[in-house]
């Protein structure tokens, strides 16, 4: 099965070798000419520098209906499927990427559980009731608790994600590749700007409207969305240990301020990130993973959006449960990190690292 | 229905035509005979445009002078060229580029393999079809009404004067008067019983290269209304491309590269031509003639495994081989006749220094015809043969027009309303030959004239 796909993709790569007329869009072209033969590793790698920004597909005369057939973002994103499944750890849970809708809808639905039973069980007194001043919130669920069960699960993810990277490295790194200097602080540099999401400079397409930034936008507030939530998190955690000052904080405090812009762009981000999914040509897409394109993008806008909820409603009778509605979709997209859309930030930004080693 | 200008042809020409007719305040339609995803004709292949510049410009390095540019022009037609159009075409092409970008045009470098352009010719960012896409979208944005699938089949000409065309889309039949025709509907290549007329039937083993809808309706209307006729129709531009090729529409990608780095026989075995003569972006434009003149227009490139990684990668892998006898057997060759023919071949190869970038000194000695440059023994396997047709780009014939794109008929005069852009009136600029990106730069120009003069004549007649 994935012989035919990696033989098809070789296909489709092989006339894009011979035409060569979009090699100003993004990185996966220049990097395909420097071969003339495509194994399994290199289709592996540039499956994984394609952004599946379309503005190939729309400017390509062998698109369908032609004879040729070629797709290059469909043909590349099952290929990256493939190559998740491939490199993932532990290598039973490869079978989690053709499953999303029920792994999420399960996990999900796993921890509200335990997070409402337990709050429930724990404070059977005062889980409905409203709880204000410092430490209010580990009056539901007590500090220690929290530290460990979402520092063993975001270790676990980590480990299993940077297993699963050392594995794609391994496969797409040749032995003679040697570093040119500045090459991985350049690829970061790409992968924290979207580079190559520009479409050569002037945008994706998203319909059949001219090019715009939209998805380059969305995706930014959702990266970097994130990484203020990462960072407000961070923060506190320095504010509890270090300072001995215990949350909930005020509104003007750096992990509020933090936790406010990160959760807002994890609202927005995915709204318009989904939208975009929707209206963009189906045909660039493997109808086989939209729920593995919206499914985690789904869990981050629960996040931000019960994240937000719990903020404003902290000092109100429901914050046990807003507490334990925004802890659930948490633990679950931790839980869920190397399993889910999320790797394909950790494998472009390998194969962003080597094509800027020249390879 | 009527309108002021009315565009037959959906290409570079069709739409530079109409958006210019469009910007001046004329109402226009255009008529594409394709299905909307195989809008645009040729142009969909193309990648580039000679550019004349006298400094460097975003993409273009160096600078490409009108002298030149117009010696360039000169050398490859032979002097078939009339030269207050070339020198037209010349000098609008060092304007035409922000116009293009205004448009939606975007440019790219050349391309990897193309290098050796990157300094006369500006590529589109995702060729041509890009590049119309672009188009397409102004058009729209600018009001322009676009139908598809929409086939020309009569034109109302009388004593010169465009009145109405008939045209036929699905199962509706339709009369669209207007005050002016800009044709920019491409050749006739894609016409096999025209090709077979013209070539006899030798044309049923041409294949063509570019889009199946150029079937010339709008020319030969044009032309038995009294239209000068520019070139003959023997004449097209043809390379040899892979013989594994689709009929229509295969593109750039069915070319074959290797030539100069190995031997042609035809299906004798025979080589028939100097594969080294000189570097293969100025020879290939020749072989889809001599493939032609071949016995069952059919010949085959045989390269050893020396060659591999020194050419742009073929879209069909070549009929690989441990042995001659067994590459002549994939090819359908004589075995003994094969192998004499290469055994003649090594024993002519003389000592020399191979590089393949210049025109190095490795050639044959005693032989007829001699291999000149990158002459090697065809010695270590594996082998490969691509087997060879040829590919026709375009038609040469085309109709006459002076400097505002009006077509001229047979008595010497202008026509009142009628004007022509592209692969039609090409001809008068390029009377034979081929220099890379000129098609484009003559569609983009004749098309911006076309589409003033149309709008001119339309607000005269008012």
């Amino acid at each position: 099965m994935s012989a035919l796909l990696y033989q098809e993709a070789a296909r489709v790569i092989g006339i894009c070798n011979s035409c060569r007329y979009c090699e100003g869009y993004c990185a996966m072209f220049p990097a395909m000419e420097r071969r003339i033969d495509f194994a399994r590793e290199d289709l592996d790698y540039l499956a994984n520098l394609c952004h599946q920004c379309g503005a190939c597909y729309a400017a390509c005369q062998y698109a369908p209906p032609h004879q040729f057939a070629v797709n290059v973002p469909r043909v590349l994103a099952q290929v990256r499927l493939v190559s998740y499944e491939s490199y993932a750890w532990p290598r039973f849970f490869a079978a989690a990427f053709r499953r999303q809708p029920a792994l999420i809808a399960l996990t999900l639905a796993a921890s509200l559980t335990f997070f409402f039973a337990l709050g429930i069980a724990w404070r059977s007194d005062g889980f409905f009731l409203a709880h204000v001043g410092e430490g209010s919130f580990y009056a539901i669920f007590p500090h220690n608790f929290l530290v460990t069960l979402f520092g063993l699960s975001f270790v676990f993810a980590c480990v299993a994600l940077a297993i699963g990277a050392w594995r794609f490295w391994r496969e797409i790194e040749r032995p003679d590749e040697r570093v040119a200097s500045g090459a991985t602080l350049a690829a970061l540099k790409d992968a924290a700007a979207l580079t190559y999401l520009e479409g050569g400079g002037e945008g994706c397409p998203e319909s059949s409207t001219a090019p715009t930034q939209a998805r380059r936008v969305f995706h930014h507030l959702t990266f970097y969305g994130f990484m203020f939530c990462l960072a407000s998190t961070s923060v506190a955690s320095i504010y509890h240990y270090a300072l001995g000052r215990i949350a909930p904080y005020a509104w003007s405090s750096v992990p509020v301020l933090l936790g406010v812009i990160g959760g807002v762009g994890l609202v927005i981000g995915p709204i318009g990130l989904l939208w975009l999914r929707k209206v963009k040509p189906a045909a660039l897409y493997d109808p086989a993973q939209s729920s593995l394109d919206v499914g985690f993008t789904s869990l981050l806008l629960m996040t931000g959006l019960t994240g937000l909820l719990l903020l404003g409603a902290r000092a109100s009778a429901w914050m046990p449960s807003l507490l334990a509605l925004h802890l659930g979709p948490v633990l679950a997209l931790f839980l869920l990190l190397p399993y889910g859309k999320f790797v394909h930030g950790i494998y472009r930004t390998l194969a962003l690292v080597k094509y800027r080693r020249g390879y | 229905m009527r309108c002021d200008v009315l565009v037959l042809g959906g290409g570079n020409a069709a739409l530079c035509a109409a958006l210019t007719a469009r910007e001046a305040g004329a109402s226009v339609l255009l008529l594409e005979c394709a299905p909307i995803e195989f809008r645009g004709g040729n142009s969909r292949h193309t990648r580039n445009l000679r550019c004349m510049h006298d400094t460097p410009e975003d993409v273009l390095i160096e600078s490409y002078g009108e002298d030149e540019y117009w010696d360039d022009l000169w050398r490859v037609t032979g002097g078939l060229t009339n030269e207050s159009l070339a020198r037209l075409t010349i000098s609008e092409s060092a304007r035409v580029r922000p116009w293009m970008r205004r448009h939606g045009a975007r440019f790219q470098p050349a391309l990897g393999g193309t290098l050796h352009l990157g300094r006369t010719n500006a590529f589109f960012l995702g060729g041509g079809k890009a590049l119309l896409n672009a188009y397409y979208r102004s058009a729209r944005m600018l009001g322009v009404e676009v139908r598809y699938d929409s086939e020309v089949v009569a034109l109302e000409i009388a004593h010169g004067r465009f009145i109405a065309a008939i045209v036929r889309q699905g199962e509706r039949t339709e009369r669209i008067e207007a005050s002016a025709l800009v044709a920019a509907a491409g050749g006739f290549e894609s016409n096999l019983e025209w090709l077979r007329d013209a070539w006899g039937p030798a044309a049923d083993n041409f294949i063509v290269r570019g889009t199946p809808y150029n079937r010339g309706a709008v020319l030969r209307a044009l032309l038995d209304s009294g239209a000068e006729q520019v070139g003959d129709p023997t004449q097209c531009h043809a390379v040899a491309i892979d013989a594994r090729a689709p009929k229509f529409d295969g593109g750039i990608v069915t070319r074959v590269d290797c030539v100069s780095l190995g031997i042609v026989v035809n299906r004798a075995s025979q080589r028939f031509y100097d594969e080294g003569e000189d570097f293969w972006p100025k020879r290939y434009a020749i072989w889809g003639r001599l493939v032609a003149q071949q016995p069952d227009q059919i010949a085959y490139s045989i390269i050893d495994s020396k060659a591999i990684g020194r050419f742009m990668p073929p879209v069909f892998p070549g009929e690989r081989a441990a042995t001659l006898s067994e590459l002549a057997d994939k090819l359908s060759l004589d075995r003994a006749a094969l192998q004499a023919t290469i055994d003649q071949f090594n024993a002519s190869v003389q000592p020399g220094t191979f590089d393949h970038a210049v025109l190095d000194d490795c050639a044959t000695a005693g032989i007829t015809p001699p291999k000149t440059h990158w002459a090697q023994r065809i010695e270590k396997p594996p082998y490969f043969g691509f087997p060879l047709r040829p590919g026709i780009t375009f038609t040469y014939l085309g109709v006459r027009v002076d400097t505002d794109a009006r077509i001229v008929m047979n008595d010497g005069d202008r026509s009142a309303n009628m004007l022509a852009a592209g692969e039609i009136m090409a001809g008068n600029v390029l009377g034979q030959g081929y220099v890379a990106g000129i098609g484009m730069t003559i569609g983009t120009v004749f098309g911006r004239i076309a589409g003033a003069s149309s709008a001119r004549l339309a607000q005269s007649m008012q």
